[in-house]
């Protein structure tokens, strides 16, 4: 516990200093990157640098093109210009084989688990286990039970997910995502739609995960608050750019108006609450 | 409508087919090539074999049943014009392993398993189950895909052959113990005029055919289905008009081709 204060306290040092924690060696490199549906451009040339041993948030309004840009890192989609490089390799210059063992090293979180309906809590952990090694049952067993019990939920093994809450059900999704102690782990939103107690838990599961697989973790995500308590820096994007970034204090002091009207919860601001249309008196018919 | 737009919809309407037969014949050609882990992990299709084919059995055996008992029925009153009633036996069987197994049990296969796969894939598309599996380097079409389409290949042709042996039994219910055609003359032409190859072999081979077509179907519209509430409820009842429709189709080629001249 002291060494990870120590490390924050020379962290807060470095940053006071002006020295970056994106100074260190970087596992995901993404680089003028775009990216257009059609021709509706989601992406316009992105920039960011995420050091290993990370937690990085990736925060804007829906729509922004933040899951997009996960799709990117995770290979799922390829870009129209600039490139996502992770661990050094060019995710869209990989082939077919290339990507699945790429893959091999990340997990990733969907935004309501996505837990194979058809299989038992004890078996969407072993899930990737069968797939991926050889390891004899006894092992896989030992594996999944220690994973469940690192989320808290090693007593549910035996249930189907219909039979677990939403909370529970991310956390189980959680155990999955790390089966394999991936090197990158991917959230997308993994705080929608939780009751307080969860979102609390699911937050520190993610801190205390990253910390102890020694993993990089990268999580999209609307909840300021919480991701402000556990990640190290901030990437914040509206309509396809990053328009600030910095580390969560940083942040929280921005006198930017969007980053200010995004932290603070505000009705109105540079992102209006009214959608255009037209005026509200003719509307109403009280205006020629 | 100016015909100028009517034409556009017709065309928009004609490219959109050609391209999703040609998105369905990848699918297809996908679909075999990653069969490998179908067969080398056999328990996963068994557990499909269950589902598609096991629980399709009740239906198939009930369905075969009351056909059956109707073609003995139909059948005994329309022979009975000609005094041919003995060739009751013949008739059903003949009706049966040619025709209405393969193709009632298909239509019947079509809406129970069929539907339910469409469905079933559709939705682990739509709460991100298949992205899930691609993040963890799992292909989707060898570990979900192929497993159903190598279960409904297989089960289908055994629920026909299901379907015609009821079917066989109600005839025999109806036409010897109801109406009292003679038990021998039942059996022994039926053994004499129906042949292995021509009869029976022809309506296996059709089941396996539709058991192809009706379960690629499924598969694909599943696959292929918008991922919310809307697009997976259309997708299954494109599975079953479209399978329906495909089975009729098909039926009359085959049966050109297997019986002309017959």
């Amino acid at each position: 516990m002291s060494w990870e204060l120590l490390a924050r306290g020379l962290e807060c040092a470095f940053s006071i200093l002006g020295v970056s924690i994106l100074s260190e060696p970087a596992l995901v490199e993404i680089r003028d990157l775009n990216f257009a549906y059609d021709k509706r451009p989601v992406l316009k040339g992105i920039n960011m640098t995420m050091p290993k041993g990370r937690l990085i948030a990736i925060m804007g309004l829906s729509g922004c093109g933040k899951t997009t840009l996960l799709r990117h890192i995770g290979g799922s989609l390829k870009p129209t210009g600039g490139c996502v490089k992770v661990g050094g390799q060019v995710m869209h210059e990989l082939d077919r084989n290339g990507l699945y063992a790429m893959r091999r090293k990340m997990g990733m979180l969907f935004q309501f688990g996505a837990l194979f309906t058809d299989m038992s809590v004890y078996d969407n952990v072993a899930f990737q286990m069968r797939e991926h090694t050889e390891l004899p049952d006894e092992i896989i067993h030992d594996l999944v039970l220690m994973k469940l019990h690192a989320v808290g939920l090693r007593g549910t093994q035996n249930l189907m997910p219909s039979e677990l809450s939403g909370g529970m059900a991310r956390r189980v999704a959680l155990a999955r995502t790390v089966a394999l102690d991936p090197m990158l782990i991917m959230y997308d939103e993994p705080f929608a739609g939780l009751d307080p107690i969860s979102l609390g838990l699911v937050g520190d599961l993610i801190r205390r995960l990253n910390d102890s697989l020694g993993a990089t973790s990268i999580i999209v995500t609307h909840d300021v608050q919480e991701s402000l308590k556990i990640v190290d820096y901030v990437y914040f994007m509206s309509e396809g750019v990053v328009v600030a970034e910095g580390t969560p204090d940083q942040i929280r002091a921005s006198d930017k108006e969007y980053v200010h009207q995004f932290v603070h919860g505000e009705m109105d601001g540079p992102v209006p609450f009214h959608y255009p249309g037209r005026d509200y008196l003719q509307d109403l018919e009280l205006r020629a | 409508m100016s015909a100028a737009s009517t034409i556009r919809i017709i065309g928009h309407r004609a490219i959109n087919a050609v391209w999703r037969i040609g998105m369905a014949s990848r699918f297809f050609i996908y679909t075999l090539l990653y069969s490998g882990s179908s067969f080398r992990r056999f328990h996963l299709t068994i557990k499909e074999l269950f589902s598609t084919g096991v629980m399709s059995l009740i239906i198939i055996i009930v369905a075969g049943l009351f056909v059956g008992m109707v073609l003995g029925l139909q059948g005994y009153e329309t022979l009975k014009r000609y005094g041919s009633e003995s060739a009751l036996g013949t008739m059903v069987a003949l009706s049966l392993v040619r025709e209405l197994g393969p193709v009632v049990a298909a239509l019947l296969f079509a809406s129970r398993a069929g539907s339910a796969m469409t469905a079933e894939i559709g939705l682990m598309k739509a709460t991100e189950q298949i992205s899930a599996m691609e993040m963890m380097a799992v292909n989707p079409i060898a570990r979900i895909v192929a497993p159903r389409f190598w279960a409904g290949v297989i089960s289908m042709p055994l629920l026909a052959a299901m379907f015609s042996a009821v079917g066989v039994f109600g005839g025999y219910l109806v036409g010897v113990v109801q109406i009292g055609v003679d038990e021998g003359s039942f059996w022994s032409q039926m053994q004499s005029a129906v042949d292995f190859r021509d009869d029976i072999l022809n309506g296996v081979i059709k089941s396996f055919v539709f058991g192809v077509v009706v379960t690629l179907i499924a598969l694909f519209e599943g696959y292929d289905a918008p991922p919310t509430a809307e697009g997976v409820s259309g997708a299954t009842t494109r599975t079953v008009v479209t399978s329906s429709l495909a089975i009729l189709m098909l039926d009359f080629v085959l049966t050109a081709i297997m019986f002309r001249g017959n």
